[in-house]
């Protein structure tokens, strides 16, 4: 296939590890902030590629992963609303809540519907006008202009019935909060998707404020390995900046009309994240004007209280300072068909991915 | 989440796009982008529906470019070790 084939040359791969290991000269830890990036990484089993000195770590850029169970327990909440309809991408079904998942609210006849796009959610709306669609808004920047874009919609279209129950989070704010943490990284892997709404200039913060580089890549193993081989030319020549890789997609200012979008439709709020706790202007609010749409402000419903599972480490491994082999449930008692944390639950969580591809 | 590949426009009709990847065909919202910029035959980034951006060729030209030379260059580097009998770093 075109635009994807070019970028998994297997000799490619390989010239671009010797490089690597030519030029490294000291240990570096690179750490990519998103899921797609670690499943990449895991399916090309491109750190058997690298040099020895040249990690990869993964981050927090799974948000299924990164949800609160309250987040979960609140949508199993308002699914059992007889006037409900819940919408939402399939990767948030299976995921554990204090003592349910939608996934058994569907089993027991709730009526909770897998969309590809929010904008079947909102022809079901459309074709619903009696029931409340509450559309699960999660994901980052690269999904946030989805849901503003339909939100803009239902309002011009005055979709009354029409609401969205926001998780969205940005991106920067977790980047930085690691390194406040104390954890130990060289460099980042920018997300290439993200990046291709909110453009370079989102990043510029890290290499002043920390004097760490990020390179935002492509998801092909070519992709990859170049990223990697800039970001440790930036690590050796201690000119750490943000640099584009993914640049057939990704312009330095992004897409202005999708930022433009999230900037009508949601403002900042602090906003919980699993492993980091509560980090400022990390989420996404809908903005007053849209009320109307927002199922937080316009749903009434009773929350169970939250219930964390016992042993569970997806908290420091989404940080990094733990990798899923780390933990004793990994395989055992928690696996992709019977998930006890979120990282087991999505394809694109460190832990699932890691069962997959690198057991 | 955040995963897209590239589509190929077959068909605009409004602010939709009918685009394939391989065999499949997926419709998508063309409203995130300049649509007076985008022409059937043309690559666009679909992720939930939406075409996010429309793929530079000429940006995924240069790129391939790149590697291209970097291929060569260590071909370069071979035949030189090969006959120098040495490994240059």
């Amino acid at each position: 296939m075109k635009h994807i084939d070019e970028y998994r040359d297997k000799e490619l791969v390989r010239l671009f590890a010797e490089e690597i290991k030519k030029i490294a000269s000291r240990p570096v830890k690179i750490m990519e902030v998103c899921g797609g990036h670690t499943m990449s990484i895991q399916k090309f089993g491109l750190p058997y590629l690298l040099p020895e000195n040249v990690e990869l770590i993964s981050g927090p850029g799974c948000p299924v992963c990164v949800t609160s169970r309250k987040y979960i327990d609140q949508a199993v909440a308002y699914s059992r609303l007889p006037d409900v309809i819940i919408t939402t991408y399939g990767d948030l079904l299976r995921v554990p809540g204090s003592t349910s998942s939608l996934d058994q609210e569907k089993a027991l006849g709730a009526d909770i519907r897998i969309v590809y796009s929010v904008l079947d959610a909102l022809l079901i709306a459309k074709s619903n006008r009696r029931k409340k669609i509450v559309f699960l808004g999660i994901g980052f920047e690269t999904t946030a202009p989805g849901s503003a874009a339909a939100i803009i919609k239902a309002a011009m279209a005055g979709l009354r019935n029409f609401f969205v129950f926001s998780a969205h989070k940005v991106m920067p704010p977790a980047m930085e909060a690691l390194i406040d943490e104390g954890v130990m990284i060289d460099g980042y892997l920018g997300p290439g998707h993200v990046s291709t709404i909110t453009g370079e200039k989102i990043y510029y913060p890290i290499p002043e404020k920390y004097g760490l580089g990020v390179v935002i890549s492509g998801f092909e193993p070519v992709d990859v390995m170049q990223s990697v081989l800039m970001l440790v030319q930036q690590i050796e020549n201690k000119t750490p900046k943000v640099e584009i890789q993914y640049t057939r997609v990704v312009k330095p200012e992004g897409n202005l009309k999708a930022q433009q979008m999230m900037e009508e439709v949601f403002e900042f709020r602090d906003d919980w994240w699993r492993g980091l706790g509560v980090l400022k202007n990390s989420g996404l609010k809908i903005r007053e004007q849209y009320a109307r749409h927002d199922a937080e402000q316009m749903i009434e419903v009773e929350v169970e209280e939250t219930i964390e599972p016992k042993g569970c480490i997806c908290g420091e491994i989404l940080k990094g300072i733990k990798k899923p082999k780390d933990c004793k449930l990994f395989g055992t008692v928690c696996t992709p068909t019977d998930p006890v944390g979120a990282c087991m639950v999505s394809n694109e969580g460190s832990c699932a991915a890691y069962y997959m591809y690198n057991r | 989440m955040c995963l897209s590949i590239p589509a190929r426009v077959d068909r605009i009709d409004g602010h939709m796009a009918v685009c394939t990847v391989g065999e499949s065909s997926y419709e998508a919202s063309l409203e995130m982008l300049d649509m007076s910029e985008i022409q059937v035959g043309d690559y666009v980034l679909i992720h939930t529906g939406f075409a996010l951006q429309k793929l530079d060729e000429e940006e995924a030209l240069e790129t391939l470019k790149t590697f291209e030379e970097f291929r060569n260059l260590n071909k370069d580097l071979d035949i030189e070790e090969q006959q120098h009998n040495t490994r240059i770093t």
